[in-house]
């Protein structure tokens, strides 16, 4: 199968209320121009499971322009971006605000065929309110539920044309575990190269977890990343 | 708070750090604490998928794919290791990490811990801290003695929600070094020149004399 298409053509694989797993730390190892043309669509009722929301008007911040069309947002930090914050105190965007590591965990379990797992971070907080508690060997845990996406939307530096990923360094971030845990897993790339150039050990996610490349309107200019075409 | 007491704080957590230990800075305070490691050489760990973290880059060699937990460029050091973020948080959560050092809001006399949200504010971010106050093998708070407003923040009872039900080793502030020992607070040191006494007006929570303050 041709894995690799173009920018216009992955919105295809996305319909209204989906859930939709979107790599990245802030901007960083993000898939901007999958996000850009998301925002550009009349996608509506969305729910996206990220870290955060990118910046304010950047990366997913984009998707809060059009209203109606980002219906939750689930991560572990809203707070650096102004616009999320007030969207949510409008009610126009429902927030669940789970713990980084929960956050990564359940995705891999999700992504994994797992359930879900028990966990000592966040017991007695706000954030444990309606968990199951269990005690094991003393201790107490919560129980999390893993979680699962219609589409991940992930970014990796290198694909070759199976769809085998390669990171740029911490813009691997949750993009490997995003890729194992969405139905219809789309990643966008800043370099593809003809199958056998990359080295078995140096991939991270095999090919079994990607469904179509996106070559990136991004290029990295001073360490930024600056829209090219 | 001056960065000159900032600093101060960051100087007096290095002597807790051992050689060779592995320790996650959250943001605030503890990002200070690589310019005065001096000669002691500890493995930063960043939550976000790295495992030796370097100083800051000169401006022409950023790379923003290369970035701290707090979003900022870095550098790897020699023996670094990159992971993912579930990969990252297993050594977080599996107890992997010597200690966290973390900013504060407040922190009861007991050791318990709030550092993720203010009671009456939207509380839209917690990023690590629950999974670093659940997971670090050691906990040392980096914080202003005081709120901006002269509240204390060493308190018997927690007015913020707590970060978990995991207490703190100890809590660094720029005018003390406390420990918690079996439930309760301990004064080890005193870092201004501020008299018993008035430590105590400026500390809700209540303390006693560590053995280690007595021989000082």
């Amino acid at each position: 199968m041709k894995k690799l298409i173009d920018k216009k053509e992955f919105l295809q694989y996305i319909n209204d209320g989906d859930t939709l797993l979107v790599g990245g730390f802030g901007l960083s190892g993000t898939p901007l121009t999958l996000i850009d043309e998301l925002a550009a669509s009349s996608k509506k009722e969305l729910t996206v499971v990220s870290n955060n929301l990118g910046e304010e008007g950047k990366g997913l911040g984009k998707l809060l322009f059009k209203k109606g069309q980002l219906k939750k947002a689930a991560g572990s930090y809203f707070t650096s971006n102004r616009d999320a914050v007030q969207a949510w105190s409008d009610g126009e965007l429902e927030i669940e605000l789970i713990p980084q590591g929960t956050l990564a965990e359940a995705v891999r379990c999700g992504g994994a065929g797992i359930g879900g797992f028990y966990t000592k971070t966040a017991v007695g907080t706000k954030l444990a309110e309606g968990k199951e508690e269990k005690e094991i060997d003393g201790e107490t845990f919560i129980l999390e539920k893993g979680i699962k996406g219609d589409v991940a939307l992930i970014k990796a530096l290198k694909a070759d044309k199976y769809g085998n990923l390669v990171y740029d360094h911490t813009g691997l971030n949750l993009n490997g575990v995003m890729a194992t845990a969405g139905k219809t897993v789309i990643a966008e790339v800043d370099e593809i190269v003809e199958v056998g150039e990359l080295s078995p050990a140096e991939i991270v996610t095999p090919h079994v977890y990607v469904d179509y490349i996106v070559m990136s309107s991004y290029v990295k200019t001073g360490g930024k990343y600056v829209e090219s075409k | 708070m001056s960065q000159n007491n900032r600093i101060t704080i960051a100087k007096r957590v290095v002597q807790e750090l051992k050689e060779g230990q592995v320790v996650n800075l959250g943001v605030g305070i503890p990002t200070l604490i690589p310019d005065y490691l001096g000669d002691k050489h500890v493995f930063l760990q960043s939550e976000n998928g790295l495992l030796g973290m370097g100083p800051t880059p000169p401006e022409e060699d950023i790379n923003m794919d290369l970035i701290s937990a707090s979003k900022q460029p870095i550098t790897m050091e020699i023996g670094a290791s990159l992971f993912d973020s579930s990969a990252s948080f297993a050594m977080i959560r599996g107890g992997h990490v010597d200690a966290a050092v973390l900013g504060a809001l407040e922190v009861d006399e007991t050791g318990e811990i709030a550092n993720w949200a203010v009671p009456g504010q939207t509380i839209l971010g917690v990023g690590g801290a629950m999974d670093l106050v659940a997971g670090a093998k050691k906990i040392i708070l980096t914080m202003s003695h005081t709120a901006k407003n002269g509240n204390a923040k060493l308190v018997k009872k927690l007015n913020c929600p707590r970060s978990g039900v995991r207490k703190a080793d100890m809590v660094i502030t720029e005018h003390a070094v406390f420990k918690f020992v079996d439930g309760s607070m301990e004064l080890v040191e005193i870092l201004s020149d501020l008299t018993i006494e008035q430590l105590k007006e400026i500390t809700e929570a209540e303390f006693t004399y560590s053995p280690e303050l007595l021989e000082a």
